[in-house]
């Protein structure tokens, strides 16, 4: 209960925040931690309480950022119909994904392979068939109306990524006590105790990585939709993989709130260093890489870890 | 309730199985024993599914169940140990119980009180707050042992639950065993501690080298040559009987 009221506390304080603030900079800042955050609850899902570990959650990504991209190029969908559809077709591939990678029993490093490699292929293919615009990407028509996905204001944006955001939220407080979860945490912690115990582990690793997967095209989505283009590179390349995975090593893998607080701290420190080092180049991406060396070093449990206690530790 | 047929398998040239079938009766404590290397945790992998016999058959409560996964078995009514425990090791003792109490039990909040309960049973009741990573190796045996228990099995499979455990905590689970079969769960165990095995079982079946030898009463394979001759070679048996 403690959990959800905070989470409707931060809710409602983010949905204020355009009233209070008008800084577009700020509004930015706040819309890029919640898209950074969304990334990191969809594969903090599957990797923080299902153990599996991607290294290719970009496939999802960019499945669901061309989906919606082409349907509303093409074929002139309307964005928010486009949506639905794109988020299923990210579920599809991550079924596709799992149920080719789980019934051959692959885990750890072993996944996180295919996983990269399933996204590198359809990062070529997306370079080379038509309807993605192949390596010139796709550039959505610019329809400034809610009615389109495309909001006048940051307002809009901000709203449309909390409201994801607490779907991702709310799948995570789902799993913290619903039988799923705790079938998936046990797959997590011994697949074959699990197996012993009535947990069909196929099923449940093929559910959860639907989910995450479907969470992680929704944040495909909305990247069009702010930015209103897409290319094979952002939309299947390694940089949005490790975008999502970054956030909950940080914050606290397996918990409610680490994508969040990862991609706070990632998205701030990220800004300070541009600031502080910005006249010689590379020397913010050292000092970044640094900080990120000594939380993994001094926080195993990430940032979460150092509020609750009874979250999982990290184990892999 | 359990019939295993003319089961074989073998790895890679070793022969674990060798043409092995028995039966278990409903109700009781039957002890499966056999020097190391006996194939003895192999067959409870294809009873329980975790193994594909090369040949022969498994049938369970009536059903074949050669090949079928182990969840299935699960949910007809068999569980299992392991003779390397593993808990859930970040997760609580009664999270971990929980696991088995939702085979029946959606509700997360039933599976947790049910969890409850089989703690009570095994004698874990003080500890159920306590991360399963930070239980003695007594504790998790016990732990080990209310998983299963928690999936309200009829036939119970415990692979070593009292190897590693000293004198004092074998008989703070002995009783725990006991009231588990009285309970009116099946219980097939594979057991080194010959103590414990006269004590608790009604049947003893016998294994060497991927081969059923004997079966009987306790007293009946204690004294026989065969099981005598495996477990202390044909020289030391000779000098025993001689």
């Amino acid at each position: 209960m403690r959990e959800l009221a905070a989470i409707a506390a931060f809710a409602l304080a983010v949905a204020l925040l355009p009233v209070f603030v008008a800084s577009g900079f700020l509004l930015n800042l706040a819309i890029m931690v919640l898209y950074t955050t969304l990334l990191g609850q969809a594969w903090n899902l599957l990797a923080g309480f299902g153990g599996q570990y991607s290294f290719g959650h970009a496939l999802f990504f960019g499945t669901g950022a061309y989906a919606s991209a082409a349907l509303q190029v093409h074929l002139g969908l309307n964005a928010w119909l486009a949506l639905p559809v794109a988020v299923a077709l990210g579920a599809a591939a991550g079924l596709l994904v799992g149920a080719l990678s789980f019934r051959y029993g692959l885990r750890g490093s072993y996944f996180a392979l295919v996983t990269l490699a399933f996204a590198e292929v359809f990062r070529i293919l997306a370079n080379s068939v038509a309807f993605t615009g192949g390596g010139v990407g796709l550039l959505l028509p610019l329809k400034e109306s809610a009615a389109d996905m495309q909001f006048a204001g940051k307002a809009g944006f901000l709203h449309l990524i909390l409201a994801l955001v607490l779907a991702g939220f709310l799948v995570s407080w789902w799993l913290k006590r619903s039988r799923f979860g705790a079938w998936l945490a046990a797959v997590r912690d011994g697949e074959d105790s699990a197996a012993a115990l009535g947990v069909d582990v196929f099923r449940v690793k093929l559910a959860a990585i639907a989910m995450s997967a479907a969470l992680m095209a929704a944040g495909g989505v909305f990247y069009v939709q702010y930015f209103h283009y897409i290319d094979p590179h952002i939309a299947y390349g390694p940089a949005v993989s490790v975008e999502a995975l970054l956030g909950p090593i940080v914050g606290g893998l397996g918990t409610v709130f680490g994508p969040l607080l990862g991609a706070a701290v990632l998205q701030l420190l990220g800004e300070a260093t541009r600031n502080l080092a910005g006249d010689v180049p590379g020397l913010s991406l050292v000092v970044y890489g640094l900080a990120l060396v000594g939380m993994v070093m001094f926080l195993p449990r990430g940032l979460a870890g150092l509020f609750g206690r009874g979250e999982p530790a990290r184990s892999a | 309730m359990l019939e295993v047929r003319g089961v074989s398998i073998g790895f890679g040239g070793l022969c674990a199985l060798d043409n092995v079938s028995l039966a278990v009766e409903a109700g009781g404590i039957t002890a499966l024993i056999g020097p190391n290397g006996a194939g003895k945790t192999t067959l409870f992998g294809v009873v329980s599914g975790f193994l594909a016999p090369d040949s022969g058959s498994v049938r369970l409560f009536g059903n074949d169940a050669t090949g079928v996964a182990p969840h299935r078995l699960c949910r007809l009514g068999l569980a299992r140990t392991f003779q390397i425990v593993r808990p859930f090791a970040a997760q609580t003792v009664r999270e971990n119980i929980a696991v088995g109490s939702h085979l029946a039990r959606a509700s997360r909040r039933e599976a947790l009180a049910h969890a409850e309960g089989v703690a009570a049973r095994v004698g874990l009741a003080p500890l159920l707050d306590m991360p399963a990573g930070a239980l003695t190796v007594a504790g998790r045996k016990r732990l080990e042992l209310a998983r299963a228990l928690a999936t309200g099995p009829r036939l119970l499979l415990l692979d070593e639950v009292l190897a590693g455990l000293n004198p004092r905590e074998i008989s703070g689970v002995l009783p725990v065993v006991r009231g588990i079969r009285d309970s009116g769960v099946t219980v097939l165990m594979i057991e080194h501690v010959m103590q414990a095995v006269m004590s608790l079982a009604e049947r003893v079946l016998v294994l060497n080298e991927g081969r059923l030898i004997a079966e009987g009463t306790p007293a009946q394979v204690a004294a026989d040559e065969r099981v005598i001759e495996a477990y202390l070679g044909r020289r030391a048996a000779r000098a025993v009987h001689a």
